[in-house]
């Protein structure tokens, strides 16, 4: 369905409640509940058992929810990070993911495939030579974590709205979603995938992107937390019906941004 | 003393909702700080809300709602009804000194609740200023591209991150104190419940 105002993505919040009610059965869920209640500040809040914990999550999620909202409306899609000289890059540039770098992925460079599905006009997948054939920008930018920690880095790449109207994107779509070779997935908002500072990621300090930075291709956005902005990516698609992501379904708010 | 309205409805109303939800940030915001702490400590988790960081943020954003719309509403009421200027102004310097000598040789009266002392007026407006500075750093940790200018005026992202802290801090030193002086004057609770 086509919005009269598709480039704020607005969340549909029922659908997430009970997407939200779903999961509590699942035992990370229980778990998350468990270590959020077994608090004893949490008593002290609400003096005896009268919070029931799945309504704690609920109204808790729906805040979240609300939360997306206000910010796609915030976003000012014309808004730039702030960028940085080369002297202020962060060496070296901390490696960050759900998992310990032992356990790094590597993507075959010759095997590789973008796949692009869902709203497209063009669905072939891509190979890395081919993507490296598009005009390319570069960019210094600080990454900050959700975790609070901030670092500048150099990234380079497309800009992800190039690679869009080149695949014949749907812009009126309200979400992108990325699956990654990491069993990593995530998605971001329309407006944010048409930020002039979102990069379809190739290079790290001008170097092919290293292993731990996500070869052969990230997604970089500079208006966004550090886990909207997925390594390893190989597939991308354009979508009305929400995705989630691996640590939005989690409980990190799904829009996430600067 | 007895029927005399000391504080009025909305004042306590807010004020209950404020504790509420200064307790809810403060505490979340402990478990947040310890997922990149930025001294040689971190707190310890028993206090902190949440269990882990996705729980404490999505504490930390909800009671943020009800610490900004409940302190628009004390900030609009205490300015519009004219309470404002008349319980804590005239302030000088000169008073403060006077009236925290007093307080420390224990000879400042609390007879009338309703009159703040110099060292009162003081605090309470520290704290008012410190809980907007708490809103404004916190609005650059939140949206930091979103308000260049805000960021800018804090000093940068990881500058922001700082001046939150330090905020929490002496909004805590201030909750300290502020209990302290309940518990050697327990009228004043008294007061802030029913009114008189």
């Amino acid at each position: 369905m086509i919005k009269k105002t598709p480039r704020i993505a607005s969340v549909d919040g029922d659908a997430v409640v009970k997407e939200a009610l779903r999961r509590i059965d699942q035992p990370s869920r229980r778990l998350f509940l468990q270590r959020s209640l077994t608090l004893g500040g949490l008593s002290m809040l609400t003096g005896c058992a009268m919070v029931d914990d799945a309504s704690v999550e609920v109204a808790l999620m729906k805040v979240s929810r609300f939360n997306d909202k206000v910010q796609g409306w915030l976003f000012d899609p014309n808004q730039l990070a702030p960028t940085y000289p080369e002297s202020m890059i962060t060496r070296p540039f901390p490696f960050n993911a759900y998992y310990g770098e032992h356990e790094i992925r590597e993507v075959d460079a010759d095997t590789y495939r973008l796949e692009v599905t869902g709203m497209v006009a063009d669905r072939h997948a891509w190979t890395l030579a081919e993507l490296r054939t598009l005009p390319q920008t570069d960019q210094v930018t600080r990454h900050i974590c959700v975790e609070g920690w901030s670092a500048i880095g150099k990234w380079g790449g497309v800009p992800f709205s190039t690679f869009l109207a080149r695949v014949g994107a749907d812009v009126t779509a309200k979400y992108v979603g990325f699956k990654c070779a990491d069993d990593y997935y995530t998605s971001i908002d329309m407006a944010t995938a048409l930020h002039p500072q979102t990069l379809l990621t190739l290079t790290y300090d001008g170097q092919p992107l290293p292993a731990r930075y996500g070869f052969p291709m990230k997604l970089r956005m500079p208006t966004k937390l550090g886990y909207k902005n997925p390594k390893h990516v190989q597939a991308i698609y354009v979508t009305n019906n929400y995705p989630g992501g691996y640590w939005e379904d989690q409980g990190y708010n799904w829009f996430g941004g600067s | 003393m007895r029927g005399v309205m000391i504080h009025p409805a909305w004042l306590r109303t807010t004020h209950w909702l404020n504790a509420v939800a200064v307790v809810i940030l403060a505490m979340s915001g402990w478990r947040i700080y310890n997922a990149a702490p930025f001294f040689d400590f971190i707190i310890p988790s028993e206090i902190t809300l949440g269990g882990w960081l996705g729980g404490a943020i999505q504490w930390h954003f909800a009671a943020m709602w009800l610490l900004a719309a409940n302190g628009l509403v004390y900030l609009l009421c205490n300015a519009g009804t004219g309470r404002l200027l008349r319980k804590f102004f005239p302030l000088s310097p000169r008073a403060v000194i006077t009236d925290l000598a007093a307080a420390l040789r224990g000879r400042l009266s609390h007879e009338d609740l309703s009159h703040y002392n110099a060292v009162q007026r003081m605090a309470y407006l520290f704290i008012i200023i410190d809980a907007v500075l708490l809103v404004l750093s916190g609005l650059v940790l939140w949206k930091s591209v979103q308000f260049p200018v805000l960021r800018e005026l804090m000093g940068g992202y990881e500058a922001a991150r700082r001046v939150h802290f330090f905020a929490m801090a002496a909004l805590v030193a201030f909750v300290i104190a502020h209990l302290a002086m309940v518990a050697l004057v327990p009228r004043t609770l008294l007061a802030m419940i029913r009114g008189h």
